[in-house]
């Protein structure tokens, strides 16, 4: 009996009434919960093996499985919890670092729940979206300081570079390797469709998404996985990795098991290798630096395609946009703390970095102060879970949104946090084809297309509840928010007022 | 065709460079211009002065060489073709390169070939007659990094550091002594024949472009590096 020994946290619960013998939970988990006995008929499981997926739940065509978490807990101790009573016993057994998937799940204050949007009532009258036009479409790039004429006084075209979306929300990185080809399928066709991005991450980019270059955004990283001239024509526009927000200061670190195939030749790296992105780009040490890569890169493609950097939500992320926007880079994708999808070690997740709404509003702030918001579009991303929280974001200074986990949650996710172990019940973070298989991207693109045309349907609203028919017009637009129970530093850094002033 | 690059603008440079591809060209008056050659796939770049930061960028198959100092970043995530200078570079030349040749005829700053990779038939080539600094070869993927120590005068032409984190290729060091300390992550041994048949041919090119006699150079212990492991980081997490 070893000392972390522990009975499992779920239990899957079998009503035998109901059950009618099938076998597809047998055949539907991955991490062999369910099993059949010696004798061939009887079912049993192993609960220990249960991330709590719902997959079997799901399919069940009798409704009898339910899984449920384990009442075996330690003595009550508001102190030490169980979590935090099993990693040490997890760390004393392996002298390993912590790592996890799928955001901070941590109880940390959710600024978005704490704002309320404002409404039109008798005066400037609110506009009603079913009757009339009401504008989401979004230009991202860098806006130009001055008019120019030529000899003739006609306008010079000093327009840089845009990208023009649709709908106000991108799909954030999430690289091929780290969720399977069936789930970047579903990604880029839904951008095809809703006229937006998907990013393809930092791993580089499947031969077969080469046709969707309008929607595509691609990424260098400082792994520079995949990055050649083909691949840096191959999107709408580069962006620059240079953190993220689930792991601030912290590099990605994909294991030589899941560089396999295609994911391998997409890398451009030997099958079975280890793909190190370390945390600092060793050729970036300064603003000047990063003016360099961003250079490079404007150089590589003719100045044809806008430059996004994204940087985590952390303490000075205002200098570091000022910084940023003067780097020459045409739009800062700013990411905050709760967000993140990939795996990353617990300890940061959970305890580097800042909330995207700070952040956001102080970043805005800022580049105002400076005169220098249109050197850049600001894309906020790091947890936007609702329609609501993206009309937030653009009231605070956000010109769009990026979204991944609630992407992957319209995919099929049940957010169970095992992205790591690769047995991905629903066809997303895995690479066996089996499993991916069960992520038809047709049906995923749909979804998503739902689930992103919903909510720009309620953006519609709300907008036309504030009188406003442009959604730029809403950009940095904070009268039009008022905080709920927040003390008086939390509102001047979000620069709003409180509910009722 | 001959470009006088005297005052000229590094936009400006690369759009002629760019628009006269399929051309040997000659660049005169160098003078710090960044970015030149990025991403080129074809012709013959001959540069005399200093070019600027990240020369060759993205290089995908043009042939560049520099008649003078180089400066930081050349060949930045090169894929493809060559590149020669005649004298020393600054910090980080090859960065992420995956294929293609870099020549040095003297000294490398900081993290030369840091993050160099392989892939399939693509097996990138640096070689740096003199010395490099630290950090040599930090989280080599693939490929080999040759540094000689050619007119150097320490015991080992490295600093640092060398091979921290390196995960696949193999590091060639002219030397008799290793440095004085080495990462976790790298054996080392004396160069077998057939290590320095890998090089042989690539250490022709060098001596060719440079003036130099091969066998004074291959006539001298070598010592290789080569990672302990394609995963190196594999036991640092336990999931939870």
């Amino acid at each position: 009996m070893s000392i972390n020994y522990f009975y499992p946290e779920f239990e899957v619960i079998r009503d035998k009434e109901k059950c009618v013998h099938c076998g597809l939970c047998v055949s539907e988990c991955a991490n062999q919960v369910h099993s059949y006995k010696a004798d061939g008929k009887q079912l049993t499981v192993d609960d220990a093996k249960c991330v709590n997926c719902h997959r079997c739940v799901c399919v069940c065509p009798s409704r009898a499985l339910q899984i449920r978490k384990s009442n075996h807990n330690f003595k009550y101790n508001a102190n030490w919890s169980r979590r935090t009573i099993m990693e040490i016993y997890s760390q004393a057994e392996t002298g390993g670092v912590l790592l996890s998937s799928m955001g901070n799940p941590k109880d940390m204050p959710v600024y978005w729940d704490k704002i309320l949007i404002n409404a039109s009532q008798v005066t400037n009258p609110s506009i009603d979206p079913l009757r009339e036009p009401m504008e989401t479409k979004v230009f991202l790039g860098s806006k130009p300081t001055a008019i120019q004429r030529d000899g003739k006084g006609k306008i010079i075209n000093n327009m840089p570079p845009h990208i023009a979306l649709d709908v106000p929300i991108l799909f954030s990185a999430m690289s091929y390797g780290s969720i399977s080809l069936n789930a970047h399928a579903s990604l880029a066709n839904a951008a095809v469709e809703l006229g937006t991005c998907y990013n393809a991450g930092e791993g580089g980019l499947h031969e077969d998404f080469y046709r969707y270059r309008d929607n595509t955004i691609i990424q260098v990283a400082s792994g520079r996985f995949g990055v050649h001239k083909g691949y840096l024509e191959a999107g709408a526009a580069i962006e620059i990795k240079m953190g993220q927000g689930a792991k601030p200061g912290i590099g990605g670190h994909l294991p030589g098991n899941k560089i396999v195939g295609d994911v391998s030749k997409t890398r451009m790296i030997p099958e079975g290798s280890d793909a190190i992105s370390p945390a600092p780009h060793h050729d970036i040490y300064s603003i000047e630096d990063l003016r360099q890569l961003v250079y490079s890169l404007k150089e590589a493609t003719d100045y044809k395609k806008p430059i996004i950097v994204k940087v985590a939500a952390v303490h000075n992320i205002a200098s570091i946009a000022s910084g940023i926007a003067r780097s020459g880079a045409d739009i800062i994708a700013l990411d905050g703390f709760r967000g993140g999808t990939g795996a990353a070690p617990t300890r940061i997740r959970d305890n580097v970095g800042i909330p995207i709404e700070l952040a956001l509003a102080s970043v805005d702030e800022r580049l105002r102060q400076e005169g220098i918001r249109g050197n850049v579009s600001l894309i906020a991303g790091g947890s936007l879970r609702n329609s609501a929280d993206v009309v937030k974001a653009i009231a605070l200074g956000a010109d769009a949104v990026y979204i991944a986990t609630s992407a992957l949650i319209a995919l099929g996710c049940h957010l169970c946090r095992g992205c790591h172990s690769g047995t991905c019940n629903w066809g997303i973070a895995t690479q066996n084809p089996a499993l991916i298989a069960r992520l038809d991207p047709e049906e995923g693109k749909q979804r998503l297309v739902n689930l992103v045309s919903a909510w720009t349907h309620e953006i519609k609203e709300m907008m036309g509840g504030m009188g406003i028919n442009s959604i730029e017009a809403l950009t940095g637009n904070r009268l039009m928010l008022r905080g709920i129970g927040l003390n008086s530093k939390e509102l001047e850094v979000l620069g709003i007022m409180h509910a009722g002033e | 065709m001959n470009i006088n690059a005297l005052a000229t603008d590094f936009q400006e440079l690369n759009k002629l460079i760019k628009s006269s591809v399929e051309e040997d060209l000659v660049i005169n008056n160098c003078m710090g211009q960044r970015y030149l050659g990025c991403g080129l796939s074809a012709g013959k770049l001959k540069i005399y002065g200093v070019p600027g930061n990240a020369l060759g960028a993205y290089l995908d198959g043009a042939a560049i060489t520099v008649h003078g100092n180089a400066q930081d970043s050349i060949g930045d995530t090169m894929n493809e073709g060559t590149i020669y200078i005649h004298g020393s570079c600054g910090d980080t030349p090859g960065y992420a390169m995956r294929g293609g040749k870099i020549f040095i005829k003297g000294n490398a700053g900081y993290r030369a070939g840091i993050h160099m990779k392989s892939y399939q038939d693509k097996s990138p080539v640096l070689i740096i007659g003199g010395d490099a600094g630290s950090f040599l070869g930090e989280y080599q993927a693939g490929g080999r990094i040759v540094v000689l120590g050619l007119n150097s005068n320490s015991k080992c032409p490295v600093g640092y550091f060398c091979g921290t984190g390196m995960h696949g290729g193999k590091i060639y060091l002219r030397c008799k002594e290793l440095p004085s300390s080495l990462p976790d992550q790298v054996n080392a041994s004396l160069a077998s024949k057939e290590d320095l048949q890998e090089i042989e041919a690539d250490i022709e090119l060098f001596c060719r472009e440079f003036g130099l006699a091969k066998g004074g150079i291959l006539d001298h212990p070598f010592y290789v590096l080569t990672p302990n492991t394609k995963n190196p980081y594999r036991q640092m997490y336990v999931h939870c």
